[in-house]
């Protein structure tokens, strides 16, 4: 008896294999809810990339929209979206921070010198803390933050220029009109 | 008109795959003669039909026939022929396709070369390879025609990624689907048997060589991309953990797992219900991974357009062909004999070892790929994975599988004595700890220990390789040469393949090792005339200029690159801006070599003449590829043994015989 039970295990994983892919396939990859929408960003100071004696926290994403990208120099879709990030650092209604997750400094620093840097800061966070914190779990990803430093949306995923004029220039522009 | 054949024929395949999965099959149950000879004109209908869609679809691409819609979608008349060609597979559609006509191509190189085998089996495996093309041809024709018309037609297509425009990316696909396929094959085999209830040696020996062609497939398509990303992403990185390469590679470690497994089936009739499980796993694995990729449920670099719909397709195919296969497992596995003994200290152990070490790898990389499904399912909080994790993983079960990789081919099947192990191996075992010890003196803090540590398992290898050779030779009459040569030309192929392939993964392991320990890359600002020394080279800048390609203009940078007083290398890296839109693409150049590569990327102009850029040397890179080489080309000798063809030559006459009767 035991023995016929011992067969039935691999059938029995992949049933709950195939539940956790037809979740998944429920869901959109790139809008996943994050607990966080419409709560405070949650408080952080990290060392500033570029500038190490400088720091990055919470206090810096109040008063203005901004747009936190979590990247890092490992990143296939970080590099995809780098080109996105760079025409968009020309415009004023927002900034954009980075976080930079899980990475070496000299790679980050390295992507930055060769393919330009978007970011108006970018917070260094090597192990994982902050980004524990914001639930972030895989990279590239997106944090639409307003003025008062709440976060309104999170995207997951390369921003390229569909999601930039379907989805997230759109909530910019109303946060801006919130704002206003 | 042709579009239409080709949709047409892609019908007719579906159809005859209909009739090749049911006759043959149930011919084979009922002992129904006829019905059984159907299954091989079956197979090679279904393949030239799938031919005739594939090269309709070529010619589309060929004369531009934008009224197509995935030629328009991919192609552009300013793209050169081979990449119109390669074009045909650059895209969801054409992919599938390519993967249709692999699958009934694999499925009529069993019909020609299954003459040895007895007519019901060969029945059944054909059904099983036809209820799969089913799936595809079904996946196909209802959410993926790769002929849909397109009206307007556009005067113009959209052109091909400009990442895929590159020779290593254009074989790559085809390299990678024939692997994925190949495997359908050792799964038919796996399944005939269930269904027939005779699992013993024989089918091991059947399934065994086709298993290690489509293991050669894999293994020299996963060697490619990683070599495509190593010079077309210009990063200087080889393996990204990217879901798209773990849904490649988790086949490939089930793939490596069973050509071992087997081995033991083959020569013991151990493991027998445990083959068929891993025969099930690595083409589900192909699937899975071709789900992962296809319906978007993660996001990926490499991410073709996804759609929800096929998503949820290809997840009922899943069910099906897995989930079926599965329970049949676990219906006629039970009844499996198990048999051969073996002792704790034995090379089943070992190859047993060996398979945990594998699986445990693959569960490993599935967890980490679907740990963001995982997470988002079950709102675990705080799962974060990425690619330092996957290293670490990596790093922690590499140095044993090294280890365990000279001790297994030393053991004696059955039973092994630990004193006759010991004073095979000693002065393996002896030279590997004094590399070790002499490498680690130059190592100078812990973190470098790294270095020893793999060059030594390396010399491990190498070592214990050559110690197993000679112990094989030891005991013939004539000189060792002459030994080997007839050795190699009698029924001892399949150990020399072993043996090279196992000598890959040493190469590949100095590989890893130096190029992530000694690499040195340097990020400048360089004027034109500027001079920078890196690691013994000085790279001179001569200058920038605009060149136009067939289909793009890039900025083209002139370096020189200096030994000493002597020019080595003249290097044009280029930064491309496609025609037909899209980022802006690095072309790295690089001076290649077996010790070393020095590698330029251009970055950003900024201004004046100068350039932002990156300078890599890379001392060993070479050797990931070429480490990756000698084990699909092991697997190639090894596949080359005697006894598969005597097992051919024998069959060659009743084959004959039946021909005339027909």
């Amino acid at each position: 008896m035991s023995k016929s039970v011992r067969f039935l295990i691999p059938l029995v994983i992949f049933g709950a294999l195939v539940i956790l892919l037809v979740i998944g396939l429920g869901k959109d990859p790139s809008k996943v809810p994050s607990p966080l929408i419409g709560k405070s960003v949650p408080a952080f100071s990290l060392p500033e990339l570029t500038d190490p004696d400088r720091s990055v926290g919470d206090e810096d994403l109040k008063g203005q929209i901004s747009l936190v990208n979590v990247w890092a120099s490992w990143c296939g879709s970080c590099r995809q979206e780098h080109q996105a990030l760079m025409a968009l650092s020309k415009e004023t209604d927002f900034q954009i921070v980075g976080l930079n997750w899980k990475d070496d400094a000299r790679d980050a620093l390295a992507v930055l010198r060769m393919t330009g840097n978007p970011y108006a800061m970018n917070g260094y966070d090597p192990d994982n803390k902050v980004g524990l914190h914001w639930g972030v779990y895989g990279a590239p990803e997106t944090f639409v933050v307003d003025q008062k430093g709440v976060i309104r949306y999170k995207h997951i995923g390369p921003i390229d220029r569909k999601v930039w004029e379907e989805t997230l220039q759109p909530l910019v522009a109303q946060l801006k009109a919130e704002g206003a | 008109m042709i579009p239409e054949l080709g949709h047409l024929a892609l019908i007719f395949a579906l159809i005859l795959a209909t009739a090749q999965a049911a006759m043959p099959l149930a011919g084979s149950l009922t002992g129904n003669r006829p019905w059984m000879t159907m299954a091989r004109p079956l197979a090679y209908g279904q393949f030239v039909f799938v031919a005739i869609a594939f090269v309709a679809l070529v010619e589309a691409f060929l004369i531009s026939d934008f009224s197509v819609l995935y030629v328009a979608q991919h192609s552009n008349t300013l793209l050169p022929d081979i990449y119109k060609v390669s074009a045909v597979w650059g895209g969801h559609e054409g992919s599938l396709l390519l993967w249709a006509l692999m699958m009934s191509g694999w499925g009529a190189a069993v019909s020609a070369f299954s003459r040895n085998l007895p007519l019901p089996v060969v029945a059944r495996v054909l059904s099983v390879m036809g209820m799969v093309a089913i799936g595809f041809f079904l996946f196909m024709l209802l959410t993926s025609n790769p002929f849909e018309r397109l009206f307007p037609v556009p005067p113009e297509g959209r052109d091909l990624n400009p990442l895929l425009q590159d020779f290593g990316l254009a074989i790559h696909p085809p390299m990678l689907y024939m692997g994925y396929v190949g495997f359908s094959v050792a799964f038919a085999f796996a399944i005939a048997a269930l269904i027939g209830g005779k699992l013993d040696a024989a089918w091991a020996r059947w399934s065994r060589p086709w298993t290690t062609v489509a293991w050669v497939f894999l293994t020299i398509g996963i060697a490619l991309g990683s070599w495509w990303a190593y010079y077309e992403l210009g990063w200087g990185g080889w393996w990204f953990w990217d879901p798209v390469e773990n849904a490649s590679l988790m086949p490939w470690l089930v793939g490596t797992a069973l050509i071992h497994s087997l081995a033991v089936t083959e020569k013991r009739a151990a493991f027998k219900s445990w083959t068929v499980l891993l025969a099930i796993s690595a083409f589900s694995l192909s699937l899975l991974g071709t789900f992962l990729v296809r319906s978007g449920v993660l996001t990926s670099v490499h991410a073709f357009a996804t759609d929800p719909e096929r998503g949820l397709f290809i997840l009922i195919f899943l069910c099906i062909v897995i989930g079926g296969s599965l329970a049949l497992y676990a219906w006629r596995a039970p009844e499996v004999s198990e048999g051969g003994r073996f002792d704790l200290l034995s090379r089943e152990s070992a190859l047993l070892l060996n398979n945990l070490l594998f699986v445990a790898f693959t569960v490993l990389v599935l967890f980490g790929t679907l740990a963001p499904l995982i997470y988002e399912a079950f709102d675990l909080g705080k799962i974060s994975v990425g690619f330092p994790w996957f290293n670490k993983m990596f790093l922690a079960l590499a140095p044993f599988l090294a280890l365990l990789l000279g001790i297994g081919p030393a053991t004696r099947w059955k039973s092994d004595q630990p004193s006759r192990l010991t004073k095979q191996l000693w002065l393996a075992f002896a030279l590997s700890i004094g590399v070790l010890t002499l490498t680690s003196m130059s190592a100078v803090s812990g973190d470098d220990l790294w270095v020893p540590i793999g060059i030594a398992l390396a010399a491990w290898l190498l070592f214990s390789h050559l110690l197993i050779v000679r112990d094989r030779l030891k005991h013939k009459q004539q000189g060792w040469r002459q030994a080997m040569v007839a050795d190699f030309s009698g029924n001892g192929r399949s150990f020399y393949g072993m043996v090279v392939a196992h000598l890959g993964v040493a190469m590949f392991i100095v590989g890893v090792t130096m190029v992530s320990n000694h690499q040195i890359e340097k990020d400048l600002r360089m004027s034109p005339g500027d001079s920078h020394e890196m690691a013994g080279y000085r790279f001179e800048f001569l200058g920038a200029q605009k060149v136009n390609g067939p289909n793009y203009r890039a900025d083209q940078g002139h370096f020189l690159v200096y030994r000493g007083e002597r020019q080595i290398a003249e290097l044009f890296p280029e930064k491309r801006s496609y025609l037909g839109g899209g980022m802006p693409m690095t072309e790295a150049a690089i001076d290649a070599g077996f010790f070393r590569d020095v590698y330029v990327s251009l970055g950003e102009a900024v201004g004046g003449g100068d350039w932002a850029l990156r300078l890599y040397y890379k001392p060993y890179v070479r050797w990931i590829w070429l480490g990756a080489a000698l084990m699909a080309l092991g697997g190639a000798i090894a596949v080359s043994d005697r006894r598969y063809r005597i097992a051919r030559a024998r069959s060659t006459a009743p084959a004959g015989a039946v021909g005339a009767k027909a």
